[in-house]
């Protein structure tokens, strides 16, 4: 029996919800009692899991893996349970992570839970509690097979330092063919996505238009945070669907979540309610936003919002 | 081309949630159902494949009979028929098993479901049922063209967009940006008179077994009063962000 983390990486660097799920998986593996193996694709330099209680290391290299295709990593995923006797394997809630889950259930027969946020409350049977209803309810959930499939939600269980050896383990595996071609993969360079922000600001109908989200961008870039919008704005058009948080969109499970200009219709604070500490700047004091927030700023946000910014500016500096 | 879209029943998008039954089951007294929005964009599409590429699209739900209305709905946007599992689903895994019992009599080059419903949030069935099926499967779907054989798809990932090609049999996990918002339809007298004739098949359900359990729920804890800051005293905003909410 073990506990199997996998971890992401992009270009040989891991992604920003490792730490988390190592904290997680290690936590996991002392609460039943047996080993931690976290497993690393194409990261040359894994020493920094060492303080997160990463005891043992399944390192993969090979280039077949640069490229996320989901046959192929929940295949090899698959191999590396299967070596080392896991019963619990750990994924983020990422976009990639999400789409390996359903394939990994049906080859490992077992059962997953995603939007799961905390350690287990009972070993056997196994009951975490998870998000559900888009964030408008908790659910305590158990796991009934064999093997389990732990969906950790981002920014919900933290970062825990625990300082280890770690023994690394060489894993070489062979991939099988790809049956999916991917033809090109489009980025927005030096932007940062809304699942890796610990910041996210984002702008409503009360922007008037979208010649007006300079205000938005310029705030966002003072904070490094990610950018996004209310559902009536992404259907006008204004931004892309990719930036609408909300029931139908993104959920948004951030540190701070700034909203300039968005009233707060029940599908969108659903769809922040995971946020940690948010904050409303709204000229209309009945906005039913600010009885979900825990700041709020009544004001007109073409005069707050630059203010606020040069404020922000001042005080990082 | 056969398309196959799996239909969610799930309460409306305003729902305020409640749970009955010492909190182990959902309270539906006022709760209006619809389509799961993630399948009506999917379905949506189906549509637009029955017009331009003579599509046939027939849609299925794993439910009990409250589910009709909602597969009726479906009918009257345009499927051709439903099919209806008659059961009450435990868990993603038992959906998909079912469908992939409907599977082995009936098979289709396209199956559509949405990434997830906006209830249970699983985001299980459609990756589950590419996978029992031996079918190939793209999720956070956004587009999706077909020519002959070949579906050419846009992902959605984390910050940004993947462009996809593969043959069918094909199952996508689809959502916002299949169609437009105004892409939607809102079912005319027509075809909601039409809907009445199409079939809705009832199919019991096999034996089959589960993997996870919704035990207890919760709502989440209230929240403190919101904190209103002067729009003039900006600096008090940013030293309680910074010295009382620790996030600046």
């Amino acid at each position: 029996m073990s506990v199997l983390v996998y971890t992401e990486s992009s270009k040989g660097i891991f992604k920003k919800n490792t730490l988390e799920l190592v904290s997680y998986g290690s936590e996991l593996s002392k609460k039943i009692g047996v080993e931690l193996f976290v497993l690393v694709f194409n990261v040359e330099d894994c020493s920094m899991l060492s303080q997160y209680g990463a005891t043992n290391i399944l390192k993969v290299d090979n280039d077949g893996l640069n490229l996320f295709e989901n046959k192929t990593y929940s295949n090899v995923i698959t191999k590396a349970v299967n070596k080392i006797n896991a019963t619990h394997v750990v994924l983020s809630s990422s976009a990639d992570s999400k789409y390996l889950a359903p394939s990994l259930c049906v080859e490992l027969d077992a059962g997953y839970l995603s939007n799961v946020v905390d350690l287990p409350t009972s070993i056997s049977p196994f009951t975490v509690k998870r998000t559900c209803y888009t964030n408008k309810a908790l659910c305590d959930s158990t796991i009934e097979s064999n093997i389990k499939i732990i969906g950790l939600s981002n920014n919900s269980f933290g970062i825990v330092e625990n300082k280890t050896e770690t023994k690394i383990h060489d894993f070489d595996v062979n991939l099988i063919d790809k049956q999916i071609e991917i033809k090109s993969i489009e980025k927005a360079s030096g932007k940062i996505s809304i699942a890796d922000a610990d910041v996210v600001v984002s702008g409503g109908r009360g922007l008037k238009g979208p010649e007006n989200w300079n205000l938005i961008e310029d705030l966002a870039e003072t904070l490094g945070a990610a950018t996004a919008c209310s559902k009536p704005v992404s259907d006008m058009g204004w931004r892309p669907h990719s930036e609408h948080v909300g029931q139908t969109g993104k959920p948004v499970a951030t540190n701070l979540y700034i909203a300039v200009g968005i009233s707060g219709a029940i599908q969108h604070l659903a769809g922040v309610n995971s946020s940690k500490v948010k904050v409303v700047i709204n000229n209309d004091p009945e906005a039913p936003f600010f009885k979900a927030a825990d700041y709020g700023v009544i004001g007109d946000a073409f005069e707050v919002v630059p203010k606020l910014n040069e404020k922000l500016k001042a005080f990082k500096s | 081309m056969k398309i196959l879209v799996c239909i969610s029943h799930v309460p409306d998008t305003t729902s305020r949630i409640n749970f009955s039954n010492q909190d182990t089951a959902f309270d539906s007294s006022g709760v209006q159902y619809v389509i799961n929005p993630n399948d009506e964009f999917g379905l949506t599409r189906a549509m637009w494949f029955k017009e331009k590429q003579s599509a046939s699209v027939d849609v299925i739900n794993v439910g009990t009979s409250l589910t009709e209305p909602t597969l009726r709905k479906t009918l009257a946007i345009g499927a051709d028929q439903a099919f209806r599992i008659d059961s009450d689903p435990k868990d993603g895994f038992f959906v998909a098993k079912q469908i992939t019992e409907f599977l082995k009599s009936n098979s289709y080059d396209l199956i559509i479901a949405g990434r997830e419903s906006i209830d249970y949030n699983g985001a299980m069935v459609p990756g589950m049922i590419a996978s029992m099926n031996n079918m190939n499967f793209v999720t956070n779907c956004v587009k999706l063209d077909i020519n002959e054989n070949i579906a050419t798809l846009e992902r959605e990932i984390d910050g940004g967009k993947e462009i996809l090609s593969c043959s069918l049999p094909l199952v996508i996990g689809g959502q916002k940006g299949l169609v437009e918002e105004s892409d939607l339809i809102i079912p005319n007298m027509r075809g909601i008179m039409q809907a009445r004739q199409k079939p809705l098949n009832v199919i019991p359900a096999f034996d089959c077994e589960f993997k996870t359990k919704s035990v207890k729920y919760y709502k989440p804890a209230e929240r403190n009063e919101v904190k209103l800051i002067p729009s003039d005293n900006l600096d008090q905003l940013i030293d309680l962000l910074h010295n009382e909410a620790k996030v600046l």
